[in-house]
């Protein structure tokens, strides 16, 4: 399918879910990886709202993104009760061994670096979530290793 | 006979390692022909000890923990001996102090067993509170709610009964009840807990309080940060169905309630009860002005009855057990208990249920047993980032919310953020700021502009400009915010900004 009909289709299942632009978004970005600005205009007179109502939704909330992100996502929780476990250096140590900063994707291709504020795993700081897995009490050593097996060469052992 | 092991399929249980451990159990006891019952039960809530492994073993249940893979041969060679010598025993689960000294009504269930089982809540007093509430008229079951003193556990503390009162006596072709699942305060972990460990009570809260106030719709507003949560509630759901626990036919009474999860997309301010009913209608998650109320006028214009999962999850006990029973807990207007969340840099982190009343210090000393560093600890944050951070100089107040608002401070949702003599204060409020200038809906211009300006001014203060205006200037700003914002968030970022101001003036040059 192409990314016209995938959208298309989403919108069809969408269209008549009381307050059903979230869960649209969530399905289109689940299906495709991000929500193609192409797309708003068909999602707008899809669910009957301006161009502009939906550009603000899908600015509005951190989750959406509008171009892909990188094969896995990497998220360091930045909430208070990993910044009294380290998690300030955990971040810093994310930014340098990675070359980039929050927002940004390894030149690989391979991880795409994001801020979260709490992963609700409060008990054993620092949190960092990949993908839908989530990881306590990291610190840089365990960092490294997980970033190690999202690399290319991790990911064909 | 096999032998039934429990191991949580819990988030923090698996973010310690507790799939590797079940790999590792399933594997060696395959090697050994060990014939093995897994329950990946809930946890409960003893995050320090997870992952958490417990066998029924002479009609208890004893604990090992914590697990790693690696301890797994060794530890089934232990059970065919003295268990009670391998060094990761616990002994009796019940028995340990931090789960014996608590006193637990919505988390009793918590980590028993497999949260999806119908038959294993039913067999824990699951339902009993529907059972009364589908006996009672609706405004029987509001009286029950309104008589227990239940107040609401997001971290405002409204008395549920006057919000169940005005949704019942609001008529409408259409009401809703609510569930706030948008736990996103940094040091609360209680809903997520719950929602893995014993779903039904959240589901069963939902449907008595449908029929209390005559809604038949139900929404659970989950944040996009718990994808465990997610799918044991869809689970959850899809059972209750099955069973006629949810759909047109509830238990044969012909009365209805159709319940879904909506999934939040990662914004703090969705946590605010009327941002959330308009990121619900599919909009950006912007604050309402209030009136008209929720209970009025709440989603899609209809009245709607909105709790955090706790709160609904209270109203099981309070119908299944009565409003006398739940009263008896407590103190002054605080009734029932209080689920503390123990986190950050603590050594024994996790959640504590007691009744309202006990002292903060007596929580830290008795279940939190110091800092995870070994340092000593100096400040606690409670109540989440809008809270106030605590020196030990008032840790004695006793947990209750007069208590606490009248030393400036807020219990909330009850994360205790826990924090070392290595912490900057100065840093900590900056954060404040700097979170709020992230998370802000951007309607009220104090919250939106103030806390960038915020953020600027604290820069200053450690930068040593002026440090004295910049104080003042700093306090004036907190005012503004206070006074001028529509909702906690504005209103409450300068709590944790005066706190350390107050608290802890040397961090600030």
């Amino acid at each position: 399918m192409s990314i016209q009909q995938v959208i298309a289709k989403r919108v069809q299942e969408y269209r008549d879910v009381s307050g059903g632009l979230l869960p649209l978004l969530h399905a289109i970005q689940g299906d495709i990886g991000y929500i193609p600005p192409a797309s708003v205009a068909a999602i707008a007179s899809g669910l009957n709202l301006s161009r502009a109502e939906v550009h603000g939704v899908i600015s509005f909330y951190h989750d959406f993104r509008s171009a892909p992100a990188g094969r896995h996502v990497l998220q360091i929780c930045r909430a208070e009760a990993c910044q009294s476990m380290g998690s300030r250096e955990l971040e810093a140590h994310a930014r340098n061994t990675l070359g980039i900063d929050y927002g940004g994707t390894t030149a690989d291709g391979a991880i795409s670096l994001e801020p979260v504020y709490c992963l609700g795993n409060c008990a054993c700081s620092p949190s960092v979530r990949i993908d839908d897995s989530i990881h306590a009490r990291v610190d840089a050593a365990a960092l490294d290793v997980l970033i190690a097996s999202l690399t290319d060469a991790g990911e064909s052992k | 006979m096999s032998l039934r092991i429990y191991l949580p399929g819990d988030t923090t249980a698996v973010a310690l390692g507790a799939d590797e451990v079940a790999a590792a159990l399933l594997e060696q006891a395959s090697k050994r022909s060990l014939s093995i019952e897994l329950v990946r039960n809930g946890s409960r809530g003893m995050f320090y000890l997870e992952p958490l492994l417990e066998m029924e073993h002479q009609g208890q249940r004893i604990a090992f923990g914590p697990v790693s893979a690696g301890d797994i041969p060794g530890l089934l060679d232990a059970l065919a001996g003295d268990a009670a010598q391998h060094a990761l025993y616990l002994g009796a689960t019940e028995d340990i102090p931090w789960l014996k000294g608590q006193q637990r009504l919505t988390f009793a269930r918590a980590g028993l067993g497999d949260p999806l089982s119908l038959a294993h809540y039913r067999s824990l007093d699951g339902f009993a509170g529907l059972e009364k509430s589908l006996q009672l008229t609706p405004q029987a079951i509001v009286t029950e709610v309104t008589e227990s003193g239940l107040r609401g556990r997001g971290g405002a503390a409204f008395p549920a009964g006057i919000k169940w009162q005005t949704v019942l006596d609001t008529p409408a072709s259409q009401k809703f009840i609510v569930c706030n699942a948008d736990e996103g305060d940094s040091g609360a972990f209680a809903d997520r807990l719950l929602m893995e460990a014993d779903p039904y009570q959240l589901i069963e809260g939902m449907i008595l309080a449908g029929l209390a106030v005559g809604a038949t719709r139900g929404y659970i507003y989950l944040r996009s940060e718990y994808p465990k949560a997610l799918d044991t509630l869809n689970a959850a759901i899809a059972i209750a169905q099955e069973h006629a626990y949810l759909g047109d036919n509830i238990c044969g009474s012909g009365k209805s309630f159709h319940l879904a999860v909506r999934v939040g997309a990662g914004a703090y301010i969705c946590g605010e009860e009327t941002a959330l009913l308009d990121s619900l209608e599919g909009k950006r998650g912007m604050v309402r002005v209030k009136p008209p109320l929720p209970a009025i006028e709440g989603l899609f214009g209809q009245p709607t009855l909105v709790h955090n999962v706790l709160t609904l999850a209270a109203a099981t006990t309070v119908l299944a057990k009565g409003a006398a029973f739940y009263q008896d807990f407590g103190v002054g207007r605080s009734r029932g208990t209080l689920t503390l969340q123990l986190a950050g840099n603590i050594r024994c982190g996790g959640l504590v249920e007691l009744p309202y009343g006990t002292s903060l210090r007596q929580v830290i000393e008795e279940f939190g047993g110091g800092s995870y560093s070994g340092r000593p600890i100096r400040a606690i944050q409670a109540g989440g980032p809008l809270g106030a951070y605590l020196p030990h100089s008032m840790w004695d107040t006793p947990l209750d919310y007069e208590a606490f608002a009248a030393m400036g401070a807020m219990l909330g949702h009850g994360g205790m953020v826990v924090f070392d003599d290595t912490v900057d204060m100065s840093t900590q409020a900056r954060f404040a700021m700097e979170f709020c200038a992230v998370e802000s809906c951007g309607k009220c211009t104090p919250c939106r502009i103030g806390s960038t300006r915020g953020v600027e001014v604290i820069d200053r203060i450690i930068a040593r400009q002026e440090p004295a205006a910049n104080r003042e200037l700093l306090l004036d700003l907190c005012d503004t915010l206070e006074q001028g914002s529509l909702c906690a968030m504005g209103g409450l970022t300068p709590m944790p900004v005066r706190s350390a101001l107050h608290h802890f003036p040397e961090d600030f040059g």
